[in-house]
């Protein structure tokens, strides 16, 4: 009788739970609609000609005009030559990619000897380095734009790519994170036992350190990379002569939106899909290190 | 005695000589930040007691803040413009808030329930792998990207995606999704919301991570119900993540440019949606820079930045504190 009645309550709360665990899935379903639709919408009709864009904006079936949209993007006299003064596909990606691979590369490689410098040694302003980068991580460059500006106008660095990809050098969020990562996973005994077999501090730095820090190293280049690729307030800032050939693809993409006269809307949205192509492909690929990166870098203390 | 001494003498000399290595190693990271970061930051403050238009280099006081806050009639500028200054600044502070609050509260109350569901061990959520994928997606695509796509979805007219999908289930007038100011500022709150919710979910989830299992199933035991221990367990113990969630997405809403700045048709940013990025970028980003509002309206920006900055880090700081000493006992 009390095992009848113990066997009924739980099959009372394994139903809650599944009824539970049904009504998550279908929120969160709901979600993800919200969260690929745009997205589906901008894929859709970058596939579909202006015409029919027209007539019905709203559709869930691709067309077949990906092609003939793309020309007239590439089509030096399309649209009184708007799109071509506006935008060049190559231009874009090659400059966003310069732009995007060398601060990657800088931030992360100074950002690990930052982090091994104040992990491995003893020096009296060790404390102090250490403070002060955590202190100054929130500051946003927004608020030095205009002494930046005036500053690189003043010794002639503006429409010059050097501002857009040194910063990476000092880059304090991601000095952080080595940091802990280093406190967790990096034995500094280690830097020991090679100085004992010899090994100088750079060499010791090179060929132990950046290899044992591989992973903290990948995810942090992602990172850096999706934030130089996204960035379009100080390229807008400092790239003041407004030359095409000089433009990143974020301001190819501000560019070509805000032609007022003439659009093909089929070819806008390929525009749109373009610029986000090449995060959207890393993403996709690295999804697992980025999903976990975003959670690691958070956990402070 | 005296081996001793020597011995330690010896000890000491080798880590005075390895301490150069030190500095060499963090130099780059402190000269490239005082080049672009900190020498920036002075020249700003400079800028900031100077002119505006023709009259930049000329020393103007204290005239740039005065006109921003308290408008023109207690300063003395020749500038153009200086009327309306003060106005255009604080709708600018206005719009900026708005923006922020609506679009933190329903990302808030989203993230929140999606990582609360996401942790939970006993409502094992089927696919939860490929959702936090696709939640946190929107957060890596370009923002004028993101702008653009959403300019397109809700255009004003019957052209609009949405416009045209409510039309067809029975709206009569397309709704000015662009140009009525307080549905455009709806349609920003959502795409920072939209951008914004996956990454706080992955935050929070974090700090939820690190409670201990065992004080649920204690809470169970005692025939505590769910929405219980979500009060007096969960909310308490991510205090610290809720404060840093809040101050960080404060400190990204006040640097909010791209979207704002691209959602429009006409060119130019509405007044409903300038905030104090774009106030700040607009003033200085033209033929004749008002260099001085720009960087007297930066150091205010920098003053309130700094300030919530260091709530948390002194939070963070204090943490240390406490586990520290746990660990000591």
């Amino acid at each position: 009788m009390a095992s009848q009645t113990e066997k009924g309550v739980l099959k009372d709360y394994t139903r809650a739970i599944k009824i539970q665990q049904v009504i998550r899935f279908i929120v969160c379903i709901l979600v993800t609609v919200i969260a690929l639709l745009p997205i589906y919408f901008i894929v859709v009709n970058a596939t579909r000609a202006h015409i029919d864009i027209v007539k019905t904006p709203a559709s869930f079936i691709p067309g077949g005009s990906i092609v003939k949209n793309f020309n007239t993007l590439m089509d030096p006299d399309a649209a009184m030559g708007m799109y071509h003064s506006n935008f060049d596909l190559l231009v874009g990606y090659r400059n966003s990619l310069f732009i995007s691979g060398c601060a990657t590369i800088l931030s992360v490689f100074f950002s690990g000897a930052t982090a091994y410098g104040i992990s491995v040694y003893d020096f009296k302003f060790k404390k102090a380095a250490r403070t002060i980068i955590l202190a100054v991580m929130m500051i946003p460059t927004q608020v030095v734009s205009v002494g930046l500006l005036q500053f690189m106008m003043k010794i002639g660095l503006t429409n010059n790519y050097l501002p857009l990809i040194l910063p990476a050098i000092a880059a304090p969020a991601t000095v952080f994170f080595m940091l802990q990562y280093m406190q967790s996973s990096f034995p500094v005994d280690i830097v020991e036992a090679a100085r004992i077999d010899g090994s100088g501090e750079f060499r010791t730095f090179l060929q132990i350190a950046v290899p044992m820090l591989k992973p903290a190293f990948a995810v942090q280049a992602i990172f850096a990379f999706v934030t130089n690729w996204n960035n379009f307030y100080t390229p807008s800032v400092l790239l003041t002569n407004n030359k095409l050939s000089m433009k990143t693809m974020p301001m190819m993409v501000a560019g070509v939106l805000g032609i007022q006269k003439s659009v093909d809307n089929g070819v806008n949205y390929l525009v749109v899909m373009l610029s986000v192509l090449p995060v959207v492909i890393i993403y996709l690929c690295l999804s697992k290190f980025i999903v976990r990166g975003v959670a690691l870098g958070a956990v402070k203390g | 005695m005296c081996i001793s001494v020597s011995e330690t003498r010896a000890k000491s000399k080798r880590i005075v000589s390895y301490a150069k290595y030190g500095y060499i190693f963090i130099a780059p990271f402190f000269i490239v930040y005082c080049f672009f970061m900190v020498y920036p930051l002075i020249n700003t403050f400079i800028l900031s007691f100077q002119g505006n238009g023709n009259n930049v280099g000329m020393g103007v006081g204290f005239d740039n803040y005065k006109v921003l806050l308290f408008g023109s009639e207690t300063a003395n500028v020749k500038a153009a413009n200086a009327r309306d200054a003060s106005e255009v600044y604080w709708s600018s502070w206005g719009n900026t808030l708005i923006l922020w609050a609506g679009n933190f509260i329903v990302q808030l109350a989203l993230s929140l329930l999606l990582a609360v569901w996401f942790s939970d061990t006993r409502v094992k959520l089927k696919g939860a792998g490929f959702f936090k994928v696709v939640f946190y997606l929107p957060n890596i695509i370009t923002a004028v990207s993101v702008a653009g796509m959403f300019l397109m979805l809700f255009g004003d007219t019957k052209f609009g995606v949405v416009n045209s999908l409510l039309m067809n289930m029975g709206l009569t007038d397309p709704i000015r999704f662009v140009t009525d100011p307080w549905i455009s500022r709806f349609v920003v709150m959502f795409i920072q919301s939209w951008m914004w919710f996956g990454n706080t979910t992955l935050l929070l989830m974090s700090g939820i991570f690190g409670i201990d299992p065992s004080i649920y199933e204690a809470a169970s035991i005692d025939g505590s119900s769910g929405m219980h221990q979500f009060v007096h367990i969960t909310m308490p113990i991510l205090k610290p993540i809720f404060l840093y969630v809040f101050i960080t997405s404060m400190i990204g809403g006040l640097q909010m440019f791209d979207i704002p700045f691209m959602y429009n048709t006409g060119g130019t940013v509405p007044s409903f949606l300038r905030t104090q990025a774009t106030y700040i970028y607009t003033n200085f980003h033209q033929a004749n820079p008002n260099f001085g509002y720009s960087a007297a309206a930066s150091v205010i920006l920098f003053i309130i930045t700094a300030a919530l900055g260091m709530i948390i880090y002194n939070t963070n700081n204090g943490d240390g504190r406490q586990k520290s000493k746990k660990g000591g006992k």
